[in-house]
């Protein structure tokens, strides 16, 4: 608590800094969002939790001592409780783990690993890039007891995610839900709105919403992201393949078994389009159509708690983004429901992300660490660190370790075996696809109104001979 | 050794690098004391010493990865097999070229002029005002700030709000469009003037670059010029176009030079403002896309080679302005 | 130094414009010229202030953000705070909390040999240039010039490799000699361009009284140098200082430097890029305080004052 004591003093005197910029009035604490127990960093401490230190024994010997560095793309402040969930590990085996985070991990990663000067171990947040590592020979296939661990821990669907031709690299670690969509309980019980269980009913809830309030559009969305502009809507398309076609023709789309520009697939954005594209409905609080372009994905759900917006389509980690305050419950300020069936041949389905760990060394204290970081005791004491704001698909992640409502939402969905588990289809088609023209053509179809079948054309030529 | 390469503590650290500068004056000292003993160390001798740490450094740190591109770009994505020109191909034949390529002059041929004409005549007016300090300071601010900023600091000045109840600007440009009673505007959407918008962050960036060095130069004017001009009675304005300018020539073309250089290079602000998106990328985003996003080492690689290209004609015009000093002289 | 050049040599004039010859100015009189020279046009004040204010505005906007409420930043402009103040220095608590010394440290001990060095080489470079006449000299120092143009992204992985061979990856050293290779191309352009201007008769007199090329390094440009090299450490300073790619690559987790740190504060989805405000001002106040510092070494007149003698 001292700290926090510091912090406030601290703000009061920052906060006379501000006083003196102008004679006004300085935010209080509260205002400004430094009441304890909301942000990050809510999570219970777990530094000192005790966990089954004999399972290490497996790995020799000869751990006490070394060091491993796990590199990652999670930096401040979600890299805080993974460092205090490697205490226990560090407290049984001796192992020091060497966290270095960094933004910069997507570009610099294939740098490191090119140069001879690989990290010991690397969360992947794509299988796509475990691909891309892979073909460069430098990653280490998992160690039998990490093998293990997936095949008990996690679906068939997951494992074969952290696999290439069959042979299993990398197991997950955290995971993320896509198919949802946030809209604000209490403004739709003041309006009398129910939550929709079929894409039909989401139309006829839009409609209703334009007619009953003209001042404000139903929709909101925001497809900006600087050098990644364009990816909140390839997900908005893949929920709607998904969710449509089912699971089978959505892996023969990944597969390139299926064109890009698939009558179905031209289908599905024309579905998309008539929402995202559609002046009535969008787009809440920012403007008209091409506004969706220039939004920012953090700023894009904002509106709905200002009223100017009632839906937006968006993952489960979105819910770090409502400003300090709102109450994130199935009874509260926002929420979200699962992205609605559309029809019934596709099933229960949901589209969702995660990171996997690949290991660039076999060494035992390596090894150690990936097979700890596969158990659901990790698991656990992670969900337990982090507070709100993380889930896994391990199955051994116990619910009641989950404090924010979304999230155990979210892992239900997971762990429900009723429901079918896909992959963000983006994340898994080469680069040059998934991460390049894709974004691009989406965005032109969005902010030039480029017609749906050029768009889906330019995406298929896109896709690498081979 | 080990303590040579291994620093983690605050100590550690700023010892190193004490060492590292003090070994660093240790090695040039004794190759300068070599080299200088006047007629009986021949000159190639002494030229060895002068430029041989430079080139020697530029030739590992440049030379070899530049060639090393250039093999690259002759290769497949993942540099596996030999293709030919096929990247090249690839490059001229694509449809966005030709876009890459005109916003790309644009930019090479706008942000130095224009930085440089505001970099100037504000080093100019400010000259021996009393508060040229601080008045340089306030155009050198942008330099010091980071890329991510200079982003964030430009999103609050383009972006865009609909003009509606309720909902209030939070880009500056658009709340004065809307106190004039104007429609806003997205200012990053629509090709393509979207692209001049970026340029002006560039330019913004880079007047103190120009101003600083020309500033220096205007300084390094010999006093008795301006003396005589003003006894002669040269208003403000003569002054600048018949002594200033003429006597700074040479800073201002390796300003020009200087600054069109690096935005040929300059992919930051395209990426974090637009992604290259809506017709705004340029040569050096599609290659850092290229690179490093689609993993398309070969066409990367091509990419940068076509910068190389792109350079020559700044070259030539300064080796031309190089031979002119040389005649004057 | 020589120092026995006569003035009117000093002043061979570039420009052919300016006949009258100088005399020599009393002190009063030099005085009333600079005063006459400050700022005495009102229009040449109206246009300073106001490419002053259009370079200053976006800047103080974000000024402003950094010290407003996370929420209030997204419903309205920075403006609206003087109409309806509410200032919170928490964004500032929230980025100092996360611990910003180390990196503060870290950018530091890369900066300082990273200006040092590749500026030393480039004078010396450039002084051979410029001074002493050598074959082939033209053509290798447009070869250098030239090498401005090579991205720094495609070095990457040549030089890391050749680190890791070498093995020396990891440590401060490769960040050194990375800045150094690649700021030395601009750095030796740029000097090239002042050790030019240098008059040749002051370069000739001292080489005629049997002065070596050090010597004349050192004696005769060094001191007549300050206010370019001032100016040009300034900039290798900044770019060092907002640099984040290289530390990153080369020298890796330990020496993370502020700009990487800064840039992460947003968090790994940007979800608090409100942070970078302040993060984008506390970087800045060292460079800016280095550039008023260095500011008196670019007095006025050096060249010419030292040449009088």
């Amino acid at each position: 608590m001292t700290v926090l004591t510091r912090a406030r003093r601290l703000a009061l005197l920052a906060g006379g800094l501000g006083l003196a910029l102008a004679a006004s009035g300085c935010a209080t604490a509260e205002e400004a969002g430094v009441d304890e127990g909301t942000g990050a960093g809510t999570g219970t401490d777990v530094t000192g939790a005790e966990i089954d230190c004999s399972q290490f024994d497996q790995f020799g010997d000869s751990l006490d001592g070394t060091e491993v560095e796990v590199y990652t793309s999670i930096v401040t402040p979600e890299d805080q409780p993974f460092k205090d969930t490697f205490e226990p590990f560090t407290e049984c085996t001796g192992i020091t783990v060497n966290y270095n985070g960094t933004k910069q991990f997507e570009a610099q990663l294939p740098v490191r690993v090119q140069s001879g000067n690989a990290p010991d171990i690397a969360f992947l947040p794509q299988p796509g890039l475990l691909e891309q590592m892979v073909s460069t020979g430098e990653v280490a296939a998992a160690p039998e007891a990490v093998a293990q661990n997936v095949e008990e821990h996690f679906s068939e669907d997951w494992r074969d995610y952290g696999s290439v031709d069959g042979t299993l690299y990398a197991a997950p670690l955290g995971a993320n839900v896509k198919s949802f969509v946030w809209y604000s309980p209490s403004a739709f019980e003041e309006a009398g709105y129910e939550v929709p269980q079929t894409w039909d009913e989401l139309i006829a809830l839009t409609d209703q919403i334009v007619q009953d309030n003209p001042d404000t559009k139903p929709w909101c969305a925001g497809i900006g992201s600087g050098e990644a502009t364009g990816w909140p809507a390839t997900d908005w398309l893949e929920d709607v393949v998904l969710h449509e076609l089912g699971p089978e023709v959505y892996d023969q789309w990944i597969a390139h078994e299926i064109p890009f520009n698939d009558p179905r697939i031209v289908a599905a954005l024309d579905r998309v389009g008539s929402i995202l594209r559609n002046p009535d409905y969008v787009n809440g609080g920012f403007g008209d159509v091409a506004s969706i372009a220039t939004t920012t994905f953090q700023d894009a759900g904002i509106p709905i708690t200002q009223g100017n917006c009632w839906l937006h389509r968006q993952a489960s980690f979105y819910q770090a983004n409502w400003p300090e305050g709102t109450e994130v419950a199935e009874d509260g300020d926002v929420f979200a429901f699962p992205f609605p069936q559309i029809g019934e041949s596709a099933g229960k389905t949901v589209v969702g992300g995660g990171e996997f760990v690949a290991a660039f060394a076999d060494r035992p204290e390596v090894q150690a660490l990936q097979y700890y970081l596969s158990t659901p005791e990790w698991a656990n004491l992670k969900a337990q660190a982090t507070g709100p704001g993380w889930l896994s698909a391990n199955t051994g992640l116990e619910l009641d370790n989950l404090t924010s409502p979304i999230d155990q939402l979210a892992a239900e969905q997971l762990q429900d075996e009723s429901v079918t588990f896909r992959f963000d289809a983006s994340d898994l088609m080469p680069a040059a696809v998934g991460a390049a023209a894709e974004w691009r053509e989406l965005t032109a179809w969005i902010a030039a109104g480029q017609d749906t079948q050029t768009t889906l054309d330019n995406i298929e030529a896109a896709w690498p001979a081979s | 050794m080990d303590w040579l390469l291994d620093a983690d503590s605050t100590a550690h650290k700023l010892a190193l690098m004490v060492v590292a500068v003090l070994a660093f004056v240790v090695v040039m000292g004794v190759i300068l004391f070599a080299v200088d003993k006047p007629k009986r160390v021949p000159t190639w001798l002494v030229v060895a010493g002068f430029v041989g740490p430079a080139l020697l450094l530029v030739t590992i740190g440049l030379v070899y990865p530049a060639l090393n591109t250039l093999w690259l770009s002759l290769k497949s994505p993942d540099g596996s097999s030999f293709v030919g020109l096929d990247n090249y191909q690839q490059v001229f034949t694509s449809d966005n070229l030709q876009l890459v390529l005109r916003n790309t002059v644009l930019w090479v041929v706008l942000v130095p002029l224009i930085s440089t004409a505001f970099g100037l005549i504000y080093a100019y007016l400010v000259d021996r005002t009393r508060f040229e300090s601080l008045a340089k300071a306030l155009i050198f601010l942008p330099m010091a700030i980071s890329g991510v900023a200079a982003g964030l600091i430009w999103r609050f000045v383009y972006e865009y709000r609909p003009d509606q109840p309720g909902i209030e600007q939070i880009g500056l440009l658009n709340q004065l469009l809307v106190w004039l009673g104007l429609e806003p505007y997205q200012f990053l959407l629509h090709q393509p003037w979207n692209t001049f918008f970026l340029i002006v962050v560039m330019i913004w960036i880079n007047a103190g670059f120009a101003m600083t060095v020309l500033s220096a130069s205007i300084k390094a004017i010999s006093d008795d010029i301006v003396e005589a001009a003003r006894l002669d009675g040269a208003s403000s304005f003569q002054m600048f176009r018949s002594v200033t300018v003429p006597s700074i020539r040479p800073a201002l073309v390796v300003v020009l030079t200087t600054v069109a250089i690096s935005t040929l290079k300059v992919f930051d602000i395209v990426y974090v403002m637009t992604g290259g998106q809506f017709g705004t990328s340029v040569v050096a985003s599609e290659f850092y896309s290229q690179s490093f996003r689609q993993f398309n080492q070969g066409l990367g690689a091509a990419l940068a080679v076509l910068l190389f290209v792109l350079v020559i004609p700044i070259i030539v015009y300064n080796v031309r302005q190089m031979r002119l000093a040389e005649e004057v002289r | 130094m020589s120092g026995q050049t006569d003035t009117s040599r000093v002043v061979t004039n570039p420009t052919g414009e300016i006949e009258s010859r100088p005399r020599k100015l009393s002190r009063a009189e030099k005085r009333a010229i600079a005063a006459k020279n400050r700022l005495s046009s009102p229009a040449a004040s109206v246009i300073a202030l106001l490419i002053a204010a259009l370079w200053t505005v976006p800047t103080l906007g974000l000024l402003i953000t950094s010290f407003r409420v996370e929420s209030d930043i997204q419903t309205d402009g920075w403006w609206n705070a003087f109409a309806r103040p509410l200032f919170t220095g928490y964004n500032y608590v929230s980025a100092l909390e996360t611990g910003l010394g180390d990196n503060f440290v870290n950018t530091l001990v890369i900066t300082i040999p990273a200006v040092v060095i590749p500026i030393t080489l480039a004078l010396l470079a450039a002084y051979a240039f410029a001074w002493i006449p050598f074959r082939g000299r033209e053509l290798l120092f447009v070869a250098v010039f030239a090498l401005q143009v090579v991205p720094l992204q495609v070095t990457l992985i040549p030089l890391l490799s050749l680190y890791v061979d070498l093995g020396i990856d990891g440590s401060f050293w490769t960040v050194w000699l990375s800045h150094t290779m690649f700021g030395l191309p601009l750095a030796i352009f740029l000097l090239h361009n002042f050790m030019k201007d240098v008059p040749a008769s002051l370069v000739e007199a001292a080489r005629m009284d049997g002065a070596g090329h050090v010597t004349v390094f050192f004696k005769v440009l060094l001191p007549l140098l300050v206010p370019a090299i001032a100016a040009f450490g300034v900039f290798q300073f900044l770019w060092v200082w907002n640099d984040l790619l290289i530390a990153l690559t080369f020298a890796g987790g330990d020496a993370t430097p502020l700009t990487s740190a800064i840039a992460d504060l947003a968090g790994t989805r940007n979800n608090a890029w409100y942070l970078l405000a302040p993060g984008a001002f506390l970087a800045m106040a060292v460079p800016l305080a280095v550039f008023l510092g260095l500011q008196r070494f670019f007095v006025r007149g050096l060249l010419a004052g030292s040449v009088k003698g």
